[in-house]
């Protein structure tokens, strides 16, 4: 029997002034500012450095740079992507994040990325779905990886310390918050603790909740999960974005993301009769953005592969996100899908070269993957989980939670793209908020009275942690954590994807706690030593909370908007629900408590650019 | 502004996929994986299973299956499983390749599939290795260094400057070059040798069009530049096709010669006063030798060699600060737990002879087993 005052002798303890938990686009950013604000950092990452899931990232980092058209501005990013949102973002997010995304994407040059480029040799910008302008700085389909190793790099150099291969299980509080974490190393199991004046989650998002998913494993709700523990209110996380495109085929690689830039080069969505359906779906208000005819689509593609300005409206593939993902879920269930249940999206009519210079790995990735060979045949794709627009409720300035010391950027984060995001608003997003929080979480840990002191953690927490830990273990035979998986994973996919019905939520709702009774039964066999069986119990806790959260709240909101679509109520009802936020939290007695708040007020300088929008 | 429009005869329920799941019932054929299974300090083993083959599988797919039916704490490194973020790489058969993209359709499934850790670095357990050494090397690089003096408005350069260096940005650092490059192999230098990975990453630097740094005596003195002798065999293995070894490591190779071995740089370094000399504030990390030994013929009998009774380090993180207290150690595991005694006994009598087997040539990778010279 160890005393609970003993566990801390005997804990590898690493204390620093801000810990970032997770190493992706927004942790590289937060670590990076807070280090170079003066702050010990320490970056902890559930896997190696530079694979987070923002190497994954394929189209863009979107910016008002004007390089390709000199009439974007700031305002017209936050308007696209006020609207994109169905004007439910924090209006102040979206300001913040569309006047400092083009600081954001030059200082990554400055760093070292090297982006594609105009023909006068700057920042090359693509269009990309529900951006009135093309906007999208990139690297030909491998954004992300650039993004990262660029990031990496540029931590490493500045000294912050990295913890690889590290998972967070849990935040320990004190009297005044959040005060550092409890985790372990994956490799080799042993417990570790991480004091700490000020925490940022900045863990992603949550798709390993669906079967079909472009999301890694590491996607399992961990911040969110995290922070609701901590009495944390997360919001709008109703909002699962269902990307359009995810391969279908072969079953391996379901769900796998094919990136809207092949839309953006112009790619054709077309259904098994070949009728270019996308037309049919558009909303009517937004219809006059978009081509009439083939020929005007075809006259725009052909303006922006030479980087030209024209007149002709973007093609109807480059709906938003939502719009798209139904309109080809719509196809396929009424018969009209591709062989593998998917539609066909089609480049194939562009020169081969063209194709693959601009689309190097998807060119690669459907070759390799599928057999097919993009610039001479239609790819098959389906929508496949994504994003989610819902996240720990966060201030706008500073990313601060709602609990002291805890604070959130990149996805974990709620409020910025309100019910559906822009393809490209991640990236910038990571940036932009990435900084904002790293310096706030370092200004916050060095205010802190006593500063030099590693704040206390109580032991009683920690061995808590432990014990919680070491349990699956013990359990040996018990409730198989795969099965579990496949279980919530069925769950959300039938009862919780894109269209949903209350009777349907209530009986995922019953599900999912069915489910949560059997997660305390869970057991694993072998070790402690980079185990993926005992590693998966932790998400799968994380993921039963998110799973639970996003039902809820999707129950909750009786209308559709975004990426919120209920079957039995069709409308977007904006005179109930246009100025509201689902939030979470969780009750003293554990219980989930779900209720709306009324959306931050706007700026009258920002309700005027909205316009008739609003 | 209504937008939703359920599809006709939806049923309420959301769509049922089969996902990234195995139907049984859909798989046309059966594979045999053999799997490395062991960590340092315990017996290791090859663990055999037979894994239903569907239409498009690859080999990590094969590893999933297996820990989603009987062997749950499988340990395997993936993140993406797109070929998008390198951390699955392994040997198949002997060959270093991403398991993500290895098809099992590539393979005569009558026979056994092997899969191995990479070699080149220590063991963890089973298929996953301690790759921290790479994070070290790529620590002691001199980053980007844009000029002092040009605003950043100013900066201006055209695609086809920047293609190259592009070429060398795709890397996804799965470290398979490192892993098959002979001179970190097997160890063939007394002193570091960076290894393809950083060579590229270098070469990324030095042929940026606005670079300022020079890191000539670096890659001399530090990096090893010279160790490399042009087999080629990171080339081969590179996921991402980067011509590694022609377009990176061989230009390097004559901006260092060019510098150190040209007369008239060496006058003009002499007159400049500059000194031959490596910079003294960045050194390379040594690869552990760990478990390493000689190229083997076959892998299953030399992977015991290595995996049994040879110790090698467990992996410490990246740069992790002192632990301000011991870290308890991690539970050994019950090795053999699982594993059917006869297939133990008769690993065990296969690497006394691996020990004493010279290498020849691996049959898959044929001349471009990494050879001396």
């Amino acid at each position: 029997m160890v005393l609970a005052s003993e566990v801390l002798d005997q804990i590898e303890t690493h204390p620093v002034d801000v810990l970032v938990i997770g190493a992706g686009g927004a942790g590289l950013r937060a670590a990076i500012e807070a280090k170079a604000a003066g702050a010990s950092v320490g970056l902890v990452c559930k896997s190696l450095l530079g694979k987070a899931h923002t190497v994954m990232a394929e189209g863009g980092v979107a910016a008002a740079l004007g390089h390709v058209d000199p009439e974007d501005k700031w305002q017209t990013h936050f308007r696209d992507t006020m609207v994109g949102g169905k004007l439910l973002n924090n209006a102040r997010m979206a300001e913040l994040h569309a006047r400092e995304a083009p600081d954001r994407v030059r200082e990554l040059e400055a760093w070292g990325a090297v982006f594609d480029r105009t023909r006068d040799g700057r920042i090359l910008q693509r269009p990309f779905g529900g951006h009135s302008h093309p906007r999208l700085a990139h690297v030909g389909d491998r954004t992300g990886l650039e993004m990262i190793r660029t990031l990496q790099d540029r931590a490493v150099a500045a000294g912050v310390d990295v913890f690889m291969e590290c998972t967070i299980t849990r935040l320990i509080t004190g009297a005044d918050g959040v005060v550092g974490a409890f985790g372990y190393w994956r490799t080799t199991g042993g417990p570790v603790v991480f004091p700490a004046k000020t925490v940022v989650l900045a863990t992603g998002g949550i798709g390993k909740a669906y079967t079909v998913t472009s999301n890694s494993w590491e996607y399992s709700g961990d911040g969110h999960a995290l922070a609701y523990s901590v009495g944390a209110d997360l919001i709008d996380m109703e909002f699962v974005q269902f990307h359009p495109t995810g391969m279908v085929w072969p079953p391996g690689v379901r769900g796998l993301l094919v990136t809207e830039a092949v839309r953006g080069e112009g790619g054709i969505l077309r259904n098994k009769d070949g009728e270019r359906f996308m037309s049919r779906y558009l909303p009517e208000d937004r219809r006059g953005e978009y081509a009439s005819t083939d020929e005007e689509a075809a006259r725009w593609v052909t303006a922006q592969s030479e980087g030209r300005v024209t007149d002709a409206r973007r093609p109807p593939e480059l709906s938003t996100r939502d719009n798209v993902s139904r309109a080809i879920y719509t196809e396929v269930r009424e018969g009209r899908g591709s062989p593998h249940g998917g539609v066909f999206l089609d480049i194939s009519y562009l020169p081969p070269e063209h194709v693959r210079r601009k689309l190097p790995s998807m060119y690669d990735q459907f070759k390799e993957l599928a057999d097919v060979d993009i610039t001479t045949g239609p790819m098959e794709v389906g929508p496949t989980t994504h994003y989610v627009m819902g996240g720990v409720r966060v201030d706008a300035e500073t990313g601060a939670s709602t609990v002291p010391g805890l604070y959130a950027a990149g996805e974990v984060a709620g409020g910025m793209h309100g019910a559906n995001r822009l393809g490209g608003n991640s990236l910038s997003d990571l940036l932009v908020f990435g900084q904002r929080t790293g310096a706030a979480a370092a200004a916050a840990a060095t205010s802190v009275a006593g500063w030099k002191k590693a704040p206390y953690l109580d032991p009683v927490q920690v061995r808590d942690a432990g014990r919680e830990l070491a349990a699956p273990l013990e359990e040996g035979g018990g409730e198989d954590p795969y099965a579990l998986q496949r279980d919530l994973q069925d769950v959300m996919q039938r009862l919780v994807g894109i269209f949903r019905v209350a009777a349907d939520l209530q009986e995922a709702t019953s599900e999912l706690s069915r489910l949560k009774a059997r997660w305390p039964a869970v057991g694993v066999r072998g070790g402690r030593t980079f185990n993926p069986g005992w590693n998966l119990v932790f998400e799968l806790r994380n993921l039963l909370v998110v799973s639970e959260a996003i039902t809820r709240s999707a129950l909750q909101r009786t209308e559709s908007r975004g990426a919120h679509s209920r079957i039995d109520h069709p409308e977007t009802d904006q005179a109930g629900w246009g100025g509201r936020n689902s939030v979470v939290r969780r009750r003293p007695d554990g219980s989930m408590e779900v209720t709306t708040t009324a959306l931050p007020e706007m700026s009258d300088e920002l309700r005027l650019l909205l316009g008739g929008a609003h | 502004m209504i937008e939703v429009r359920p599809p006709a005869e939806v049923p309420a329920r959301g769509e049922a996929l089969p996902g990234a799941a195995i139907d049984e019932a859909r798989a046309s054929s059966v594979a045999k994986l053999r799997v490395f299974r062991g960590e340092p300090g315990t017996p290791s083993r090859y663990d055999e299973f037979d894994v239903p083959v569907e239409e498009g599988m690859v080999v990590l797919d094969a590893l999933h299956w297996i820990q989603g039916n009987g062997a749950p704490d499988l340990a395997v490194r993936w993140n993406c499983k797109a070929a998008k973020c390198g951390s699955c790489g392994a040997e198949v058969n002997g060959r270093p390749s991403l398991t993500c993209k290895t098809r099992l359709s590539d393979f005569d499934l009558d026979e056994p599939i092997t899969v191995e850790p990479m070699r080149t670095f220590p063991l963890v357990r089973d298929l996953v290795t301690d790759v921290s050494w790479n994070y070290e090397v790529n620590r002691s690089i001199e980053p980007f260094s844009p000029p002092a003096d040009v605003p950043q408005s100013d900066w201006r350069w055209q695609q086809e400057d920047i293609e190259r260096v592009q070429e060398f940005r795709k890397c996804i650092e799965c470290f398979l070059c490192q892993d098959v490059c002979h001179v970190l192999r097997n160890h063939e230098t007394e002193r570091p040798f960076m290894g393809p990975r950083f060579l590229v990453r270098a070469a990324g630097l030095e042929m940026h069009p606005i670079d300022q740094a020079d890191r000539r005596p670096y890659l001399k003195d530090v990096g090893g530049v010279g160790y490399c002798n042009i087999t080629k065999c990171c080339t081969e293995v590179c996921p991402e096709h980067i011509k590694i070894t022609d377009n990176a490591i061989i230009p390097l190779k004559e901006r260092v010669a060019d510098e150190f071995y040209d007369p008239i740089q060496w006058a003009w370094r002499k007159l400049r006063g500059r000194s031959d000399s490596a910079p003294d504030r960045r050194s390379l990390p040594v690869l552990q030798a760990g478990r390493q030994a000689e190229p083997s013929i076959e892998p299953t009998p030399e992977r015991l060699a290595r995996a049994v009774g040879e110790d090698s380090p467990v992996a410490e993180p990246m740069h992790a600060a002192a632990p301000t207290t011991s870290t308890p150690a991690a539970e050994p595991t019950p090795a053999a737990e699982r594993t059917d005694a006869g297939k133990v006994a008769k690993a065990a009598r296969a690497t006394a002879g691996a020990r004493a087997k010279r290498a020849r040539r691996r049959p898959d990778t044929g001349d471009e087993t990494p050879s001396e010279g």
